[in-house]
């Protein structure tokens, strides 16, 4: 009994020092964060990598943030803007946000509208490289209405108009900082690129480039309370399984990012206890891209995968039967648990969240059904020859699949020539330098752009949570070819224009339901004639310690959007 | 001998041009692109734009150009400008040879870099001597005693087993299974107290340990078979039966006729030391140079590959001529006139 009381006053005495100590700015001491591909910059307009976005975003901040549901929530400013409101312009040429008037930079001077104003423009100069530009699509002007009102005016209708300063791609940046660094001269503001001044819950004391970042709570945080930890580090290198090690085995780390182990290593470490694995799905889709134009090698570069107003059709992809048939054949769920654990699900869709946009009509695909598909190429006059290969006039269906080196991927492409050849498809593999694969020189043939291969297999995703920009990436005037430098994002060369009309009516359109209707037909059309086929929606994996808290897994936003509530 | 010298030097100037033009005309050819490693969420005009930015518009003789005159002629200015506290000419607007991932001065990255690696590598390096000598030694000196087989044995496996495998091993047992050591180096740990020196020395070893093995196991071999070679000859069996005592035979006679060949095999191999251990430095996350040139590679950042690969290559022609001029020293027969 004695020993009851003494323990209730011992947890009293706890919870007591304990809220005591909440009131208290850095009172959880360290924070280790551990990143295997380590930070190069902390100005994420001149990086865009991923990494660089989410080191940045521990200092500073956009105007709203995206949370762990893809809701959009204020943090620079009071709420967010709506037509209901009156924050969008009813012809929806134009978004105001209002900023919050007790937020201060580190180094103690007030956030103004003016600094917003000047972050658009120093990522809209054409000299400057910006790497956020596609955030900034169709704004034809930032303008300080006041001291704490913006205004971003479109030179179109932008029914979704959240592109610029919401989430961590493009964050407010201090215009007394970057004053001289317009242009050509960002890359010359060393300093400045690499402790940028910041609102956000920690500053930069020490930065060294692609090894690790040395910082400390911000003192003029708008909360008084947070962040919980004094001082942190962000520390670069390495590879993604000694990451997961560093915080599930040894513990010497709080947080680790993007851990893309095999499933069952990533298994064994978690069950030693130290820390929890966290997985949260976006909208990133590993599919396969079929191509609709003929990709021989004897076509030469001018004919070669190009689309010419459909006068180059695929031998044999562009027959619908046959295209089914592959995406029918395919067992997804193996696929999954060979190359992805946790970090994948299977799917049938390229648009497969936010859940609004997500369709159902496609699930046909989740399972596998071999019969169906030799039925179907049986039917479609397929028929398989001496060697067991289909065969219809002479075209065999002997089909070259490449995707960039990566041994989950090139396992995928192992188990699925495997489930091929169970209908009579013959398979040749081929993979490619990742730098190279999805490098933009338009003079090697090795690109994914130029797509010199019937199937091609890589993720694609898209930021933010709205999907229009996304879906118009595959309408025909977005077909690659050299008179574009193969820029263009219609890698599959589809071209349908009944889609090409969606598209257009979305870019339209503000009703949320509207466009969900719109987005979900769309990608219908994608998947239905499959002219992609999706395999796998993967999620970001991370783990953190099992002494860190208030940790939210974000796939919408910077995994470190909400660092500052994060404690022990 | 300074004629020598100089004449040698003289040489490496063309050689050293023609090694840059080389080097910057394999990157320029490698179908390598910087925005490769961008999310695809960037579209490709953006990345266009990008790379139009970091100057990739301009034809191959422009800009190899430009980095010869930003590296041969603004960068040395600009050392001379910060050891010295002048100001050279127009200093502000001169161009310094930047990296496309960070957009900071090659330079200053490779300055950063340099401590980390000549404390983790090249400490390996001296431990790795220190093990192999007397090792090499004693192997000779008792050959085929079991000394000499577990000796072999032992240098056998440090040659043949890769430092990915042995630093995993390590970090397995020591760090994992007994706690004893941290897995991730820190590199802005400071030494400032006795303490702190113990950390700092905590996250050394393993590491040093696992690369001087590695450097121990080949240089060992090397040492055995040289003092091999000369136990057998005539000026041994000499200073023998003059009456002289074991030690001196071989410490004095043999050493220092079999440390010859491996002297210039060890300054051979000091420019190794400034190009990292690659594998170890990713390992260990000790983020130096090794771990600076596989990044830039991998992330297609051209002028940090070009500088840092041309800076080896003038550490290989330097060392090259001192290991040259070191066998001329220990070797009186050898005269370069």
């Amino acid at each position: 009994m004695k020993n009851i009381t003494t323990l209730i006053a011992a947890l009293a005495v706890t919870a007591m020092v304990s809220s005591t100590a909440h009131a208290q700015r850095g009172r959880d001491g360290h924070l280790n964060i551990l990143y295997w591909q380590a930070a190069s910059s902390m100005n994420p307009y001149l990086s865009g990598g991923t990494k660089e976005i989410e080191a940045s975003s521990l200092v500073i901040e956009p105007l709203a943030h995206y949370d762990e549901n893809g809701n959009m929530v204020p943090v620079l400013v009071d709420e967010i803007p709506t037509i209901e409101n009156g924050g969008v312009a009813s012809d929806l040429g134009s978004i105001t946000w209002k900023l919050r008037k007790d937020i201060v930079w580190s180094d103690g001077s007030p956030l103004t509208a003016h600094d917003v104003v000047f972050s658009g423009e120093y990522c809209l100069h054409p000299d400057g490289g910006c790497t956020s530009l596609n955030y900034f699509s169709d704004v034809s002007g930032l303008e300080a209405l006041d001291d704490h009102t913006v205004k971003v005016n479109f030179g179109v209708a932008k029914p979704f108009p959240y592109g610029p300063f919401v989430g961590s791609t493009t964050p407010v940046i201090q215009k007394a900082q970057f004053a001289d660094c317009l242009g050509v001269k960002a890359v010359e503001c060393t300093d400045a690129n690499f402790g940028p001044i910041g609102t956000g819950p920690f500053k930069v004391d020490e930065f060294r480039a692609n090894d690790v970042v040395t910082l400390s709570a911000n003192e003029n945080f708008r909360e008084a309370d947070k962040p919980a930890f004094a001082t942190a580090t962000f520390k670069g290198g390495g590879d993604a399984a000694s990451a997961a090690r560093s915080v599930l085995e040894t513990g010497e780390f709080d947080y680790a990012w993007n851990l893309q182990v095999e499933p069952e290593v990533l298994a064994q470490m978690a069950a030693a206890g130290k820390g929890t694995v966290v997985t949260a799905f976006g909208s990133s889709v590993e599919r396969l891209m079929v191509n609709q134009t003929n990709n021989d090698p004897a076509l030469g570069p001018d004919k070669r995968s190009l689309y010419l107003d459909g006068t180059n059709p695929h031998p044999f992809l562009s027959d619908p039967a046959v295209r089914r048939a592959l995406s029918l054949a395919i067992d997804r769920q193996i696929l999954v648990d060979a190359g992805y654990g946790a970090a994948g699900k299977p799917t049938c869709n390229v648009l497969p969240a936010p859940a609004v946009y997500a369709s159902m009509a496609n699930d046909e695909c989740l399972t596998q059904n071999t019969d169906e598909a030799n039925r179907i190429l049986d039917e479609a006059g397929w028929m398989p020859g001496d060697d067991g290969v289909r065969t219809k006039d002479g075209v065999r269906i002997s089909i070259l699949y490449q995707t960039s080196t990566n041994s989950v991927r090139q396992g995928t492409q192992a188990l699925i020539k495997q489930m091929w050849e169970a209908i009579g498809v013959e398979t040749e593999l081929r993979n490619i330098d990742a730098a190279v694969f999805f490098g933009g020189d338009p003079a090697s043939p090795d690109t994914y752009m130029k797509f010199y291969a019937d199937i091609e297999m890589y993720t694609n995703n898209f930021s933010g949570t709205d999907p229009e920009s996304y879906m118009a990436n595959w309408t025909c005037e977005k077909i690659p070819g050299p008179e574009n430098q193969w820029l263009l994002s219609n890698i599959q060369r589809q071209c349908v224009p009944e889609y090409d009309a969606l598209s257009a009516e979305m870019s339209q359109t503000a009703s949320l339901e509207e466009r969900a209707r719109l987005a979900k037909e769309m990608n219908d059309i994608i998947v239905g004639n499959h002219y992609m086929i999706p395999l796998i929606w993967r999620g970001s994996v991370s783990a953190h310690s099992n002494t860190l808290l208030g940790v939210r897994m974000n796939a919408w936003d910077s995994e470190l959007w909400n660092v500052a509530d994060w404690h022990r | 001998m300074i004629r020598y010298i100089i004449r040698r030097l003289l040489f490496a100037v063309p050689t050293l041009v023609a090694i840059s033009f080389i080097v910057f005309a394999i990157l320029d050819l490698a179908p390598n692109d910087p925005t490769g490693q961008l999310p695809l969420t960037i579209p490709p005009e953006v990345r266009a734009q990008i790379r139009e930015s970091l100057g990739l518009g301009q034809p191959f003789y422009i800009r190899y150009g430009k980095w010869m005159e930003q590296f041969f002629v603004n960068e040395p200015l600009n050392i001379i400008e910060q050891a010295f506290d002048v100001k050279i000419g127009d200093s502000e607007s001169r161009l310094r040879v930047r990296s496309w991932a960070t957009r900071s001065p090659v330079v200053d990255l490779i300055v950063e870099r340099m401590p980390q690696t000549l404390w983790v590598v090249g400490l390996s390096y001296i431990v790795g001597i220190l093990i192999a000598i007397p090792i090499g030694i004693i192997s000779a000196y008792r050959q085929y005693s079991w000394f000499d087989q577990v000796g072999t044995f032992v240098s056998m496996v440090g040659f043949s087993v890769p430092t990915f495998f042995t630093g995993l091993l390590a970090i397995i047992v020591f760090s994992v299974m007994l706690q004893w050591l941290p897995s991730i180096y820190d590199t802005t740990h400071r030494v400032t107290d006795l303490a702190s020196f113990w950390v700092h020395l905590k996250q050394l070893i393993m590491p040093v340990m696992v690369l001087a093995l590695f450097n121990a196991a080949q240089l060992s071999r090397f040492m055995r078979s040289a003092m091999l070679d000369n136990l057998n000859l005539d000026y041994v069996r000499t200073a023998r039966s003059k009456g002289m005592r074991e030690r001196v035979v071989l410490l004095i006679h043999v050493l220092r006729n079999s440390m010859i060949p491996v002297v210039t095999l060890i300054a051979l191999g000091i420019p190794t030391i400034f190009s990292g251990a690659i594998i170890t430095e990713q390992i260990f996350r000790v983020n130096g140079l090794g771990q600076l040139l596989i990044i830039a590679i991998q992330g297609a950042d051209i002028p940090l590959v070009q500088t840092l690969t041309f800076m080896f290559a003038v550490l290989i022609v330097l060392f090259n001529l001192v290991a040259d001029v070191l066998y001329g020293i220990l070797d009186p027969r050898i005269r370069y006139e």
